[in-house]
């Protein structure tokens, strides 16, 4: 058998993974070569479907099946010997001696990958146990002391806790405590941050890289992000559709890409680290002072009845919209912006407040009191665009019908007209009318959340709600679908209320932008001023928490922090 | 190894020009484009594949092909006795003669029977004998019948030449009836009142379970309540209540109806959970939504968006209802509280096994009107299950 470099304690050697399917075989993984160092990171980043996950599962033998490993060598130093994981059974004792005592993984979802109904402590307690003699005693010990490495406050008490007691972010430390529980050499971690929030992606990954140099481990990151891997890795390797299309050390990657999809990829992260440049914003661009389309005063939702357990899930919003602008409302998971945006539309009815809408013959409506016809024909107006473009889509209707249905239903059109209305409505989202009487299974889902805006526009709104439009698409998707809303509303002259998690897009996308946090709105300001000089210190760690995509200029190091007062 | 020499390698230029994940398809051919496949066709294709469910499938259409025909494909009529072969085991059919001579010749046929005493029991039993070749045949003219009570006809699939001969492929009951033929009546009636139960069920079942997932609140708490208050009674009891008040001079039609109703009345509540179970899930799905900021009216939201998506789920659920109003009505009618003769089915039928003496003397009484009914039960769920798992073609 071949000899390893001193410093290489794994090496894939042209691994191809197969999924044997009914009719075809799709080669997930394709002759991929790449070796891990010690004390080295290299990230898999890619798109999704290019084959990161199942390259990093086949590690551990645990991809799912139909999936086999068909080809290739992944050699594993052993001391002086060299053990070929490849030809391992996945069963075997030598194989689950390898999963966690040689190689830690930890996963993308720390929401269903721990036991809800086993404490915190004795998840890790059983895997420290399964790989070590210790008795139980002093594997708690060895727990606590685990848990304290992780930076959880107080472990010998939150070590009692079950899982549904702890935040994403902790669960997340306590997977990589399950993980560092076998002491392995190597890492693998899949995802670890895609979950979590913007600050606390920082926080973890900021814990990993800590921990990597600290215990000298080998570190494999999974990801889809070029901001994350500019900050963390030392060698990148960029797969598409199942083959590694560039390999190198991540400045080489990142200043001088050659191939055209990396090129591409990054591209797609650089545009959105600025604001599109579509010119001022309308509110400027008019002489006059504008009216705003669309007021939101005092408004407010509490859910529970009146006691401790109530949840003010938005408190006291106010903002104004103006024709033709775009406003960004931008929070963390659970700061209410979703909800604010469903209280607008009255999906969700407010407990407080009021909403003003000034319609198209310029006369103000209060929206808070409007009946079900005059709600009705507010929705006309003001449209909704869903973030998951699976679950938006009814699976039983043809393209046509999806889009056509806001029209039949308000009978605006039918028949031939119906037809040329849904294919005027696909030309202008970007998508060919030929696909008119396909289904939505047949589409990507770029091409899906296309329709969804085809049927947002097919009422000719004034207003479109977008909520987080863009999350569940791919970086190069993302932007695609970005560039599409800016060129509609310059054509139509819509506004846009922008909901995100993710400041990078509402940066690129919005005027102004409103910065919320447990259901209020800290800062509203222009984009540019909240994006390069926020003044509350929780837009500032916020902010300073984006991952940037250069590698010379690793800014999520260097971040704020903020802590919460603690009120509720 | 070659691989080694590419690692250090930058780019593959063999990799510069790719555009899709890589396939090799494993069934030469025309692909077909799932792109404007509706949504009827995905299941069935996803139903094809599971083969157990397929052939549980033909079963079940066998059989309401059998209850179709049941006249034509009967030998005999259901209710024709003949006294003088009480009792009469099955016979086998034979296919070759063996002449007097030692030439044998093609002649398909059925031995006859001849009486034998047992010499302690003294009881009349019939055993075959070889000696008394019937010979048979297909499209022979029998008993004469009206097919559907409509189309009078005397022709039979399968039967003895000669009327008179007796022919009993299953054997006789205690009145000297073809079981052959009283089993293929009774599979009319069986597989018909699972059917018509269940068709009741689902009216019942759709529309109360929709209102209660689609509204919610406390139209969704009484129904609810109903339908455990419902499930709660004990059904043996409660059908012996309800077909005991059955007056005695109603016609064998008005029973069975009657019956079908009973059984479906109480069979309904599943159902309803189910579909209720499916609106509070769709209810709360983004395209509900989407549907509802269209401005699409309530009735629309339940008819042209929610109701759809369901109707895979219902029809699998249906299936898997039917077995147990065909097991409901064997049951009340072994108990003979269900259906009573003239009226055949497999209930009745199995009626006449009820005392030891038959099982011990003519198993056939027992075990073919058994069979009957676990063949189509099982066929039933097989053929459910299968369902169940085709009905949402988007899981994947």
């Amino acid at each position: 058998m071949n000899d390893l470099p001193d410093d290489v304690v794994l090496s894939v050697e042209n691994l191809s993974v197969d999924f044997r399917l009914r009719t075809h075989i799709l080669h997930a993984v394709e002759k991929v070569s790449f070796q891990l160092k010690r004390g080295q990171t290299l990230c898999l980043v890619g798109e999704s479907g290019s084959g990161k996950s199942v390259t990093a599962r086949s590690l551990l033998q645990i991809i799912d099946r139909p999936g086999r490993i068909v080809g290739g060598r992944i050699l594993l130093k052993n001391g002086d010997a060299i053990t070929d994981i490849a030809t391992l059974s996945p069963d075997s004792n030598a194989m689950r001696a390898i999963r966690g005592r040689r190689i830690g993984l930890i996963f993308q979802e720390p929401m269903s990958s721990l036991s809800p109904v086993h404490t915190i402590g004795s998840q890790i307690v059983e895997a420290i146990r399964l790989h070590t003699n210790l008795d139980k005693k002093a594997a708690r010990e060895r727990m606590i002391d685990l848990l304290r490495q992780v930076e959880i406050p107080n472990p010998d008490k939150m070590a009692d806790r079950y899982t549904f007691e702890f935040s994403g972010g902790m669960r997340q430390r306590a997977m990589i405590a399950m993980a560092l529980a076998g002491d392995p050499d190597i890492l693998i971690a899949d995802e670890p941050t895609t979950a979590l929030d913007v600050t606390t992606q920082a926080e973890i990954l900021d814990l990993i890289k800590r921990l990597q140099v600290g215990r000298g481990m080998a570190m494999l990151l999974i990801t889809h992000d070029m901001g994350l891997v500019a900050e963390v890795a030392d060698e990148v390797a960029v797969m598409r559709f199942g083959r590694i299309v560039e390999h190198g050390t991540v400045d080489a990657i990142y200043h001088a890409a050659g191939h055209p999809y990396t090129r591409q990829l990054l591209a797609s992260t650089v545009k959105l680290t600025r604001q599109a440049n579509v010119g001022k914003p309308a509110v400027m661009l008019s002489a006059e002072a504008p009216s705003p389309v669309l007021s939101v005063r005092n408004l407010g939702k509490t859910f529970g009845y009146a006691g401790n357990n109530t949840l003010r899930a938005v408190d006291d919003a106010n903002f104004d919209l103006y024709p033709g602008e775009n406003l960004g409302i931008v929070g963390e998971s659970g700061s209410g912006k979703t909800t604010l945006g469903r209280l607008i539309l009255r999906i969700v009815e407010p407990t407080a407040g009021t909403v003003f809408y000034r319609n198209k013959n310029g006369s103000e409506i209060e929206v808070t009191r409007l009946g079900k016809k005059g709600l009705r024909d507010f929705h006309r107006e003001v449209r909704l665009v869903f973030q998951d473009p699976f679950a938006s889509l009814n699976p039983r209707m043809t393209v046509k019908e999806v889009i056509g249905d806001p029209l039949i239903v308000n009978g605006l059109a039918k028949g031939k007209e119906l037809e040329d209305r849904v294919a005027e409505l696909m030309r202008l989202v970007g998508l060919d009318p030929m696909g008119m009487e396909r289904y939505p299974h047949a589409f990507s889902g770029g091409q899906r959340q296309r329709i969804g805006i085809a049927r947002a526009l097919a009422l000719e709104p004034r207003i479109i709600i977008a909520d987080e439009a863009t999350s569940a698409l791919d970086v190069s998707i993302r932007s695609q679908i970005l560039d599409l809303l800016l060129d509609i509303r310059r054509r139509l002259n819509l506004s846009f209320i922008f909901i995100s998690h993710d400041i990078s897009v509402v940066r690129y996308f919005c005027d102004r932008v409103a910065v919320m946090h447990r259901g209020r709105i800290v800062e509203l300001g222009e984009a540019k001023q909240i994006c390069t000089a926020p003044r509350e210190a929780y837009t500032k760690s916020l902010i300073s928490a984006v991952p940037n995509p250069d590698p010379r200029d690793k800014r999520m190091m260097h971040r704020q922090r903020f802590v919460a007062p603690i009120n509720s | 190894m070659g691989a080694r020499d590419t690692l250090g390698k930058h780019i593959d230029p063999a990799l510069m020009v790719v555009d899709g994940p890589s396939i090799s398809p494993l069934k030469q051919g025309k692909s077909v484009s799932i792109a404007t496949i509706g949504p009827w066709r995905l299941i069935a294709g996803k139903l094809i594949r599971q083969k157990v469910a397929m052939a549980a499938g033909a079963v079940i259409l066998f059989l309401y092909l059998v209850g179709l025909f049941a006249e034509f494909l009967a030998p005999a009529l259901p209710s024709t006795s003949k006294p003088q072969y009480t009792y009469a085991p099955p016979q086998g059919i034979s296919l070759f003669v063996t002449q007097p001579d030692g030439s044998t010749e093609f002649n398909p046929h059925v031995k006859g029977y001849k009486i034998e005493i047992e010499k302690v029991a003294l009881r009349r039993t019939f055993v075959v004998d070889d000696s008394k070749v019937v010979p048979i045949g297909f499209f022979v003219k029998g008993p004469a019948y009206e097919l559907w009570g409509l189309i009078p006809m005397d022709r039979h699939l399968i039967g003895p030449l000669n009327p008179n001969d007796p022919m009993y492929l299953l054997g006789t009951d205690r009145l000297g009836r073809d079981v052959f033929s009283r089993l293929i009546y009774g599979t009319r009636v069986s597989m018909s009142i699972g059917l018509v139960g269940v068709a009741v069920s689902l009216v019942l079942g759709v529309v109360f379970g929709s209102i209660s997932g689609f509204y919610g609140g406390w139209v969704d708490t009484v129904i609810q309540r109903i339908i455990e208050v419902i499930s709660a009674m004990p059904t043996i009891p409660l059908w012996l209540g309800l077909a005991a008040a059955i007056p005695l001079t109603w016609s064998p039609v008005s029973v069975y109806f009657v019956i079908t109703i009973i059984v479906s009345l109480l069979g309904w509540t599943s159902l309803a959970r189910e579909v209720r179970g499916r609106f509070l899930a769709l209810r709360s799905e983004d395209f509900v939504t989407a549907a509802r900021l269209d401005g699409s009216s309530e009735a629309r939201l339940i008819f042209r968006h929610i109701l759809p998506s369901l109707t895979s789920h219902i029809l699998a659920v249906v299936t898997l209802a039917v077995p147990t109003m065909i097991v409901a009505e064997t049951s009340l009618s072994f108990l003979g509280i269900g259906l009573k003769p003239p009226v055949v089915s497999w209930g009745v039928l199995l009626q006449d096994a009820q005392n030891i003496r038959t099982v011990a003397t003519a198993p056939w009484l027992l075990i073919w009107p058994s069979l009957a009914v676990i063949v189509a039960v099982l066929s039933f769920n097989f053929f459910g299950d299968g369902l169940r798992d085709a009905a949402d073609p988007y899981d994947n």
